[in-house]
């Protein structure tokens, strides 16, 4: 039975900003930090140039690149997630190969790379491990324009690496419970089987969480 | 239409749906409400990006050394993808004409009683996916849930003892609550249910039936 839904009883929380909500405003006028060019920000940008040049030049050079630098880490994922190493390496290798394959439909003005290669990932993860389909919502056809605007592209990038930061900020009984959340495949309860946790502290520390990552996103 | 939700997802069914951990009957739920609202597709894209930045930061697991020559490999004997032609939003959002097989006219309706009907759609056995139609002011049977229940008005609207749900609104009920959703006067109620354990009906005839109807 599946009970990882019992923190629906939380009320209706303020969003995360949603990454369009930058879009919007353009990163022109973004004040603070957010307009320093990071280290991560660039590598950031790296990658999306390196798909780039997947899509238009089949540029292998650019393919080792990111195969080098997330390879291991969607190895890692699945292993964590349950796969054993032959099975994580195999389904790795089908989700660069994927990569490759879908490299038109990556949209670096809705996500950085690393975001849209977790969601390749966890599709191949919920595909071999429990043999399901995922359903995805319906595609909005506002049209993606074939050179995106470089602004939008680094906001959304910086937007990506604060998260990362806040998310390296939580405090670590927090970021814990986060990490089980998307790496284990295990549902609220199975991650209290499993920790011995009760299933009250999970959810509220889960929502603490969610709450400190909403305020450093402001 | 998408400004009238009033009932939206919950922070924890977004994590799980981004996070992959639900069973397939609560994802396509969760996929169809967010085919309806703007607001929880633009919650949602957050949640991916927490999913992103721990892939970022996960510890690495070294590849086998001829890895890479063996993706080139697979990329090379990939055939060219045969893509199926997109369907288009009709009356009902795309992810749920995937699993019926088209629009509202395709659905293969089964009576239940009272005037109610109901299509069970094929996911995963962990929970599921059934559309029901319940004709104007008709009420489906009272009932609580072991489980989880989520149910998303597709068209109509239904009220029952916690609000008014009208279309593109989800009500998550959990095993505390029995109750009697009820169709508006006004038009016949369409939604999606999705169970993750029977429901329990408290009068006797619809308990004696649902080993049958598999509601």
């Amino acid at each position: 039975m599946y009970d990882a839904l019992a923190l629906m009883d939380a009320p209706a929380p303020s969003p995360l900003p949603p990454p369009r909500a930058i879009r919007t405003h353009g990163a022109g006028k973004r004040s603070g930090p957010g307009q320093v060019t990071t280290a991560k920000d660039m590598e950031n940008t790296e990658w999306v140039s390196c798909i780039a040049a997947i899509r238009d030049t089949q540029d292998e050079a650019a393919f080792a690149r990111l195969f080098g630098h997330f390879a291991p880490r969607i190895k890692a994922f699945l292993m964590r997630s349950g796969a054993d190493a032959t099975l994580a390496e195999e389904c790795a290798q089908e989700v660069m190969a994927t990569l490759w394959q879908k490299a038109h439909l990556f949209d670096p003005t809705r996500a950085s790379a690393a975001t849209w290669i977790f969601t390749i990932a966890r599709n191949r993860r919920i595909d071999a491990l429990r043999k399901q389909k995922r359903p995805e919502p319906e595609d909005l056809t506002w049209g993606i324009a074939p050179e995106p605007d470089q602004a939008d592209v680094l906001a959304l990038q910086q937007e990506s690496d604060q998260l990362s930061a806040a998310i390296a900020a939580l405090p670590e009984k927090q970021r814990v419970l986060i990490e089980k959340a998307y790496f284990s495949d295990l549902s609220h309860s199975e991650i209290a089987e499993q920790t011995g946790l009760p299933l009250g502290t999970i959810k509220s520390r889960i929502r603490l969480a969610l709450d400190r990552l909403r305020h450093a996103m402001k | 239409m998408t400004n009238m939700i009033q009932h939206h997802l919950t922070d924890a069914l977004m994590m799980a749906y981004s996070a992959g951990s639900l069973p397939e009957a609560f994802s396509l739920t969760v996929a169809t409400h967010i085919s309806m609202c703007d607001e929880c597709r633009a919650r949602f894209g957050a949640f991916d990006t927490v999913g992103g930045a721990l892939l970022e930061g996960t510890d690495e697991v070294a590849m086998t050394r001829d890895s890479f020559a063996s993706t080139m490999a697979r990329i090379r004997a990939a055939r060219p993808e045969v893509k199926p032609a997109p369907r288009r939003a009709g009356l009902l959002p795309v992810p749920l004409q995937d699993y019926i097989g088209g629009d509202l006219d395709a659905v293969r309706w089964r009576p239940v009683g009272m005037g109610v009907r109901q299509a069970i759609l094929p996911t995963s056995k962990a929970a599921t996916a059934r559309l029901l139609y319940i004709p104007a002011g008709a009420a489906v049977p009272d009932h609580g849930h072991r489980g989880t229940e989520l149910t998303l008005v597709l068209q109509g609207a239904f009220v029952d003892q916690v609000d008014r749900f009208g279309p593109g609104d989800i009500e998550i009920v959990n095993e505390d609550l029995n109750h009697t959703p009820v169709a508006d006067i006004g038009a016949d109620c369409i939604c999606l249910a999705a169970t993750d354990a029977p429901l329990r009906f408290r009068a006797l005839m619809p308990r004696l039936a649902q080993p049958f109807l598999r509601i």
